[in-house]
């Protein structure tokens, strides 16, 4: 049976749940870590480094679940800018909705977010995977270098405005493309690659409904001849 | 960065309990705004011959009891007036234009920092919580309440320069945001005769749609001329005799929270000054659109 452990944010502040899951639990035999009233409050399981599943029990604030390294984290509500910003492995999955830059500059890991994400999800990503099981905001994945974000639902304006080498794929409207971003045909492996994203983030949809958006590699050199216009 | 806080009850018997449950989401919102603090309360309406006028007077043990005599004496003998720390509300039946030369002339300690049949208004500086219990704010009652807490990042830090803002009567706004055309947006206004009481970037936001709305404009037309007008960062929450409005500029870079049950509509910078209020764990909580105008009628 797994060993819980039971952290109420009604009881402990912020700094005592982290310190507890950064200090005694690595090492520990504690498998799950169960966070109740978390009420909105910050920075809530940032910087785990430990296999471990970390359970939040409610609507959380910012930067949750930052830095994560290995642990699985869910969040049983809604969250606020930032979550998973910077993660590196592990998974952290949002049941609810998530506010702006949902895993901005993450570099590995699955950030699932079942509900809406909002703008600029994905800012600056390095390399993490995203599925968002609704939709997304204006400037999502603005600059995103490396990864993939999964929309199943809509995407928001000036999605993937100065795009590197990540790619996105879209199931519903794109209300516009951002500079240098651009649709292209989807090939078996997009599908294949959209296809195992759902899976992994146990969200039921069809990949073959999906398009791609990918970077027409157009502002990779300076232009003086351009006169700003791109 | 700055908190912003609005509160609408819907149910009539939660108009007792306003005071209380905004004061809990101010103490929270304190973090984003140290500096100063802000409140507007709407009451049921005074009779339209008769004006609220709140007052803030600038020292600490003013003489209400006086000033109030004198006001009776050299205004209007059917003024009454309720005061706390130094803050007071007047009703009474004088035109405004007189009360405010009176004022003036007579009373230059006093600021007037509100007018109209349902708004009163509280502006101070120091810890929103210390405010809050100054002014015993959880004692207040209406039909809703928008509050601001403040982190200056331009213009003084002052009574005067704390949200909420108003122009004219029974309209308020709170930003969190700046603005980066406030000045040619008041070069504007002054070339009508619209005059400023401070340097401050939100007075130039809230002056523009007040002048717009007295050109004619319901609030909602004015906010849509102003995403043309006024360049900058903002959500804006905004408040008149029977309504609350939120909008954020088109980039929505400054945050906001709404969450919506049978009893009634609140709005926050962050969830969490929304985490204590009544059966929030069955509201229907969402994140404002950029540029969509939210408007709830009390």
């Amino acid at each position: 049976m797994d060993r819980v452990k039971q952290l109420d944010l009604a009881s402990l502040s912020v700094r005592e749940v982290n310190q507890f899951l950064h200090g005694e639990l690595p090492g520990s035999d504690i498998q799950r870590v169960e966070i109740s009233n978390p009420n909105g409050m910050h920075s809530i399981a940032a910087g785990l480094d430990c296999e471990v599943a970390v359970e939040i029990l409610g609507h959380a604030g910012y930067f949750i679940a930052g830095m994560n390294q290995l642990a699985r984290v869910t969040v049983r509500g809604n969250v606020g800018w930032s979550v998973a910003e910077n993660i590196m492995s592990g998974s952290v999955r949002v049941k609810g909705h998530a506010s702006q830059c949902a895993a901005s500059s993450g570099h590995g890991g699955l950030v699932v977010i079942e509900g809406d994400a909002s703008s600029r999800c994905g800012v600056s990503m390095k390399g993490c995977d995203i599925v968002v099981g609704g939709s997304v905001g204006h400037f999502s994945a603005f600059m995103a270098q490396a990864g993939t974000l999964v929309v199943c639902g809509d995407a928001g304006p000036n999605l993937g405005d100065s795009l590197y080498e990540a790619t996105i794929y879209v199931q519903g409207k794109i209300h516009s493309l951002g500079a240098d971003a651009r649709q292209e045909e989807m090939e078996g492996a997009d599908v294949e690659r959209v296809s195992r994203l759902l899976a992994d983030a146990e969200i039921d949809c069809d990949a073959g409904q999906f398009k791609r958006v990918a970077s027409a590699r157009s502002l990779y050199h300076w232009n003086a001849e351009a006169h700003q216009e791109y | 960065m700055c908190g912003i806080i609005g509160l609408l009850v819907k149910r009539r018997e939660l108009r007792e309990s306003l005071g209380q449950l905004v004061t809990t989401m101010i103490e929270c919102m304190g973090t984003r705004g140290p500096d100063s603090a802000g409140l507007a309360v709407f009451h049921e309406p005074v009779e339209a011959t008769h004006r609220r006028f709140a007052l803030h007077a600038q020292v600490s043990q003013f003489d209400w009891q006086n000033f109030h005599e004198s006001c009776r004496r050299e205004t209007s003998k059917d003024a009454s007036i309720h005061f706390v720390a130094n803050h007071a509300v007047v009703i009474s039946s004088t035109a405004t234009g007189q009360f405010k030369s009176w004022l003036k002339e007579k009373q230059p300690s006093v600021h007037l920092i509100s007018v109209g049949r349902a708004i009163e208004m509280f502006k101070d500086e120091g810890l929103p919580c210390d405010i809050a219990r100054k002014y015993a704010f959880t004692e207040l009652e209406g039909t809703h309440a928008v509050a601001h807490t403040r982190m200056a990042t331009e213009s003084a830090v002052s009574p005067a320069h704390a949200h909420p803002y108003t122009a004219g009567e029974d309209f308020c706004l709170v930003h969190n945001g700046s603005l980066s055309n406030p000045h040619s947006i008041r070069r504007k206004l002054e070339s009508k005769g619209i005059e400023f009481e401070t340097d401050n970037d939100t007075e130039a936001g809230c002056r523009f749609l007040e002048w717009r709305m007295r050109e004619g404009d319901t609030l909602e037309e004015a906010i849509e001329t102003s995403f043309s007008e006024l360049d900058g960062f903002f959500t804006f929450l905004m408040a008149s005799a029977d309504k609350m409005v939120l909008v954020r500029d088109a980039f929505a870079c400054k945050p906001a929270v709404v969450a919506e049950t049978d009893d009634y509509v609140a709005v926050s910078s962050e969830f969490r000054a929304l985490a204590h209020l009544p059966d929030i764990s069955t509201a229907n909580v969402f994140e404002p659109e950029p540029e969509q105008i939210y408007s709830w009628t009390v």
